[in-house]
């Protein structure tokens, strides 16, 4: 993807999130409490970061793979299960990665 | 009632809160640089999107190798809570005039929401949203650009780090909402698996980075069925 390309990426994105906020602040609150509206913002994000989390630890370009950061995963999942703070868990997994990348 | 101790102890936790929240940083600017924007564009991020998981959803599809619309449109989908936050905080902060309301909505994310709805009387709430929204901004812009900087040209084992990072940082996104303290976990736990077998199903199949937008409407449209 070019510079260009990027930083249109990056600034309409942006623009649309703060749109999304301000309306938040902005539109009457009915529109934003219809149960389908309801429905959609409250199982979104699951979906999203379920997928997110799967594609990011297990796929590289079309293919599935298995390396050190579906170990890393499984090492977060633990130390989060243990509540870890944010900062360990992202500590443990890359160190885990880092670990299994040394290895093999 | 607002006492001098309840005032601190607001202050206290929205301060805690940013300056943890400012380490996350680190992990979004290397992420950012990992998946191949310069430091500058991952700095224009946390300065102009501010709202975490979006970012980390538009590099991460980004970095999956996925194109423009899939990028923009998973930030987008993750940004519609910020929406919802937003309707809540307008009694608690009553924003008046398009200007103040303008600036407040930039501030408007999980974080500063959770702290405004946790205090205990609305001039605490206004308190919490604002020294929280300022310690969160400028920790997450600060450190993203450490993190961003720290992570060009960085060797192998280091860069495996990473990459073992990005996703660790979703699942600590996606993390509290499978907890009993959340409204229907087990239907969250449900989406978030649908979500993450229908992405990999997907993945040989499709471009990069539209098996996550497609996941998230096969799930949806399954979850209307259902019903």
């Amino acid at each position: 993807m070019s510079t260009g390309t990027l930083w249109t990426v990056v600034l309409v994105a942006s623009v649309g999130c703060y749109l999304l906020k301000l309306a938040g602040l902005s539109v009457p609150a009915a529109w934003v409490e219809h149960p389908v509206v309801r429905r959609v913002v409250e199982f979104v994000p699951a979906a999203l970061l379920g997928a997110l989390v799967a594609v990011q630890a297990a796929t590289s370009g079309a293919q599935l793979v298995v390396d050190g950061r579906l170990a890393g995963l499984a090492v977060a999942a633990l130390a989060l299960a243990l509540r870890a703070p944010f900062v360990v868990v992202l500590l443990l997994a890359g160190l885990t990665g880092a670990a299994v990348h040394w290895l093999t | 009632m607002t006492t001098d101790a309840t005032r601190a102890s607001t202050l206290r936790d929205a301060i805690g809160l940013g300056v943890a929240v400012g380490l996350y940083g680190v992990a979004f600017g290397a992420a950012a640089v990992t998946a191949g924007l310069d430091p500058w564009q991952a700095c224009a991020l946390s300065l102009l999107m501010f709202t975490g998981a979006s970012q980390f959803a538009l590099v991460g599809v980004l970095g999956a190798g996925g194109g423009a619309l899939a990028a923009v449109g998973s930030a987008l989908l993750l940004g519609t809570r910020n929406t919802v936050y937003g309707v809540r905080l307008v009694p608690l902060l009553q924003t008046r005039g398009a200007a103040r309301r303008a600036a407040t909505a930039h501030w408007v994310i999980d974080e500063t929401t959770a702290l405004a709805v946790a205090a205990p009387d609305r001039e605490l709430a206004r308190l919490a949203f604002t020294a929280g929204g300022a310690t969160i901004y400028l920790g997450w812009n600060v450190m993203t650009l450490v993190g961003a900087l720290g992570a060009e040209g960085l060797g192998g084992t280091a860069q495996a780090a990473l990459d073992a990072v990005v996703p660790a940082a979703f699942l600590a996104l996606l993390w509290p909402r499978l907890q009993r303290a959340w409204a229907e976990p087990a239907a969250q736990r449900r989406v978030a698996l649908g979500g993450a077998v229908v992405a990999l199903a997907l993945t040989p199949f499709v471009p990069a980075g539209v098996q996550v937008i497609a996941a998230v409407v096969a799930v949806a449209l399954a979850g209307r069925w259902r019903r």
